[in-house]
């Protein structure tokens, strides 16, 4: 019996050094041309190249040696560990839940609001200003985004490619009608909402017919030609040169934030002039537009319309049979989640002081989606944490200065931003396949409310 | 009339490149329903590895014959891209066939901006110009032609044939059919399944190679970033043959290289893409699965 085990240890062992082997080989080959040669314009302009054997051989090593453990150790451990969890028979559901995992909702609620006042407590006027700004009004319109597109993906099931369009709209109403009309933000907020849902209900239109990839392809064309227009539209857009020097927001007309203003907030309430006061304004102004997004799709969930949406995401054919018309509900949710991309377009418009189409580019589409599926389709808290840990996670790559003691000054962690988050993403589906949070809260149920698993629901076809 | 036939040349020349990317995405999609976001990056991977090789010729063997050259850079280059897509299938896609249809497709978004990072990082964010390779022309009255064009377009042809062959005619190509229509069935009469779906996606970085390459030398300059609009378009070029087609992808490459080199000759060279991609959005709301797509059935 021993010796048995034994065998099977030494087996392990054996298979793992040659997956190790052949893990180190393919990594040798596929890295060859492109880590092992660098090429670069010398003096004259000219494309010339050298080499890097030693850059080559870190990362040979990297993938042999990470297979060898994935294969000799973390496999065998963790078929152990189900094996032990199979013999028991106890399955690890604990129906106590802890007073942190009950109560998540409300902490993290009070916690948001402390919020830019304990950064101003720990870190000073100036130095809250990079973590009320850079990591609290990034993350929370990240989390309206995917939110609103949560309505369209997560709720309807209908696979959209290009939301950042509905995010330009938002962004370039304010930014025009402010720069050409004068109108205020309190005025032009809803106003952008209104236009962007309108252009979601035109977008949608000649898109009701197609269904699963051809939807999604449409809907990137639009993203791309949104995109191509505001960059080609010189007389009225600027191209790529972009609208700078956008209206701030006020504190609803009754002071402004301009420096130079009678009515300025500081000086009305004796406040130092520093841009912070602003920043914490805006904090709570887009932690605002988050709660009323939640607020409303909570509230459509329980509605006709909302359950109309999940009935076309679970099956299409039934829903038609059922009578639902399927024309209005999927404009509806086009309309609904193109809407507040248009609020959080305006926000950032006014938050930034200034748009381009740069800001609007596939990418921008992609993460959004992206934090949708990772945080759970359908989960607003999953989104939520999903938005945190992606979005705070790169955004705190730019704070990693220390990283230049260990790798020498030339090393910019910026520039490994994007490799690293699109590497997150790929491994965070692996091992979460449906997401941060992967079970649902169903809104129709006999007489208790049970939280069912997340792969009981559909997806959609588009 | 001159004018008009130069476009069509030009256009026909750039048709190609996105035929040849769009079989890639078709094939995976045929195979697998899933969009391989991607697939557009392998394309300048291609292209990168190309520039490399080519690099290092001309270093060590100064007077080296340009077919000769040519030929190498290919093979390289699709050796070069086919383990590159093996291994990301293998490591992003294949744990995730049977789970739920967007995680696939989120990895597939997740390589794509990993891959054009990794450039970024590896080789530099400037563009990369290369002395031009052919440079010889043909005047026929006064259209000109030049010879990279009849080149990309030969060895375009010649690929499609050797492609469709392999499609058609072997048990390789029995396989992947089988294997597109019930990958279970498949798997049940014998067809090793997961060995075809990685021959599959081999198939489809190795074309998209040889696109990276012509395209490389066609425009002379290579970036880390050149993934993505070609990418798009030849997608957008699978999705309007008819995706799962593979003559609909060739035919929607085509059109989508003429749409391109007509709209940019006659009309606005700015507003071009914006006529491709309105161009696709008007012949799906008429067709809704492409010129020569086969209509879904529904079955309840």
């Amino acid at each position: 019996m021993a010796n048995g085990y034994q065998n099977v240890q030494e087996d392990v062992m054996a298979k793992a050094v040659k997956e190790g082997a052949v893990a180190g080989i393919i990594a040798f080959l596929m890295f060859l041309v492109f880590v092992g040669i660098e090429t670069y314009q010398d003096i004259n302009n000219q494309l010339v190249w050298r080499t890097r054997w030693g850059l080559l051989g870190v990362f040979v090593i990297v993938a042999a040696v990470g297979r060898f453990v994935t294969v000799g150790f973390i496999k065998p451990h963790l078929d152990k560990r189900k094996l032990a969890k199979a013999k028991t028979g106890i399955l690890e559901v604990s129906e106590e839940k802890s007073f942190f995992h009950k109560h998540f909702l409300k902490i993290a609620l009070v916690f948001l609001l402390c919020y830019p006042f304990l950064a101003m407590m720990i870190f000073g006027r100036q130095g809250s200003l990079k973590y009320v700004d850079n990591f609290g009004i990034q993350i929370l319109i990240y989390v309206m985004l995917a939110w609103g597109l949560n309505i369209v993906v997560g709720l309807a099931g209908l696979l959209d490619l290009g939301y950042v369009a509905f995010y330009a709209v938002g962004a370039y109403s304010y930014a025009l009608l402010s720069a050409n009309f004068g109108f205020s933000f309190w005025l032009l907020l809803p106003m952008a909402g209104i236009l962007a849902g309108f252009w979601g209900i035109i977008l949608g239109f000649p898109v009701l017919r197609l269904r699963g990839d051809y939807l999604a392809i449409v809907t990137l064309a639009f993203g791309e030609i949104i995109r191509l227009v505001l960059i080609n539209w010189t007389d009225v857009t600027r191209g790529t040169f972009g609208i700078s020097g956008i209206a701030k927001a006020s504190f609803f007309g009754i002071w402004s934030f301009d420096v130079g203003a009678a009515n300025n907030f500081n000086k009305a309430w004796g406040l130092p002039s520093s841009s912070v006061y602003y920043k914490i304004f805006l904090f709570y102004v887009i932690l605002a537009l988050c709660m009323l997004t939640a607020y409303v799709t909570i509230r459509l969930r329980r509605m006709p319309i909302g359950r109309a949406w999940e009935a076309l995401r679970e099956d299409e054919i039934a829903c038609r049979s059922l009578g639902i018309n399927t024309v209005a509900t999927k404009l509806t949710a086009f309309a609904t989640g193109a809407m507040f991309g248009g609020f959080a377009g305006s926000f950032f418009a006014a938050r930034q002081g200034f748009v381009s189409p740069e800001s609007f580019v596939f990418l921008e589409s992609a993460i959004i989606l992206a934090i949708v599926v990772l945080g759970g389709m359908g989960s607003l808290t999953g989104i939520a944490i999903a938005a945190v840990v992606m979005v705070g996670g790169t955004e705190l790559l730019r704070e990693m200065e220390f990283l230049k003691h260990i790798f020498g000054p030339d090393f910019t962690p910026e520039l490994y931003r994007m490799l690293l988050f699109g590497l997150a993403m790929v491994i965070v589906m692996l091992f979460k396949p449906r997401g941060f949070v992967g079970t649902r809260e169903p809104t129709a149920f006999l007489r208790t409310r049970k939280a069912v698993s997340g792969s009981f629901t559909k997806e959609g076809h588009g | 009339m001159e004018y008009f036939i130069q476009q069509l040349a030009n256009g026909l020349t750039l048709g190609s490149i996105y035929g040849l990317v769009a079989i890639g995405y078709t094939m995976v999609y045929g195979i697998i329903g899933m969009i391989n976001f991607a697939h557009g990056d392998i394309f300048m991977l291609g292209g990168f590895a190309a520039l490399i090789v080519f690099l290092i010729l001309t270093t060590f063997f100064a007077g080296i014959p340009v077919a000769l050259a040519l030929l190498l850079m290919l093979i390289i280059a699709m050796l070069m891209t086919g383990l590159w897509n093996w291994t990301i299938e293998r490591i992003a896609y294949r744990p995730l066939r049977g789970s739920f249809r967007l995680a696939p497709l989120i990895t597939a978004i997740g390589m794509s901006i990993v891959l054009s990072n990794f450039i970024q990082v590896t080789q530099g964010p400037r563009n990369k110009p290369i002395p031009p390779l052919v440079t010889d022309v043909y005047h026929i009255g006064n259209i000109t032609i030049s010879l990279k064009q009849i080149l990309i377009v030969v060895i375009t042809s010649i690929l499609l044939f050797a492609f469709w062959y392999i499609v058609n005619k072997t048990p390789l190509g029995r396989a992947q059919r089988a294997t597109e229509q019930d990958r279970k069935m498949a798997a049940l009469l014998g067809v090793d399944v997961d060995r075809t779906i990685s021959i599959t996606f081999i198939m489809g970085a190795a074309l998209a190679a040889v696109a990276g390459t012509m395209y490389l030398m066609y425009y002379g300059v290579a970036s880390f970033n050149d993934g993505f609009i070609p990418g798009v378009k030849a997608f957008t070029a699978a999705v309007l043959g008819g995706i799962g087609s593979l003559p609909g992808a060739v035919l929607g490459g085509l059109l989508i290289g003429l749409i391109e080199s007509l709209w940019s000759a006659y009309f606005s060279i700015a507003y071009k893409d914006v006529a491709t991609f309105a161009i696709l959005a008007i012949v799906l709301i008429f067709k809704p699965t492409g010129i020569l797509g086969r209509p879904e059935v529904e079955k309840v």
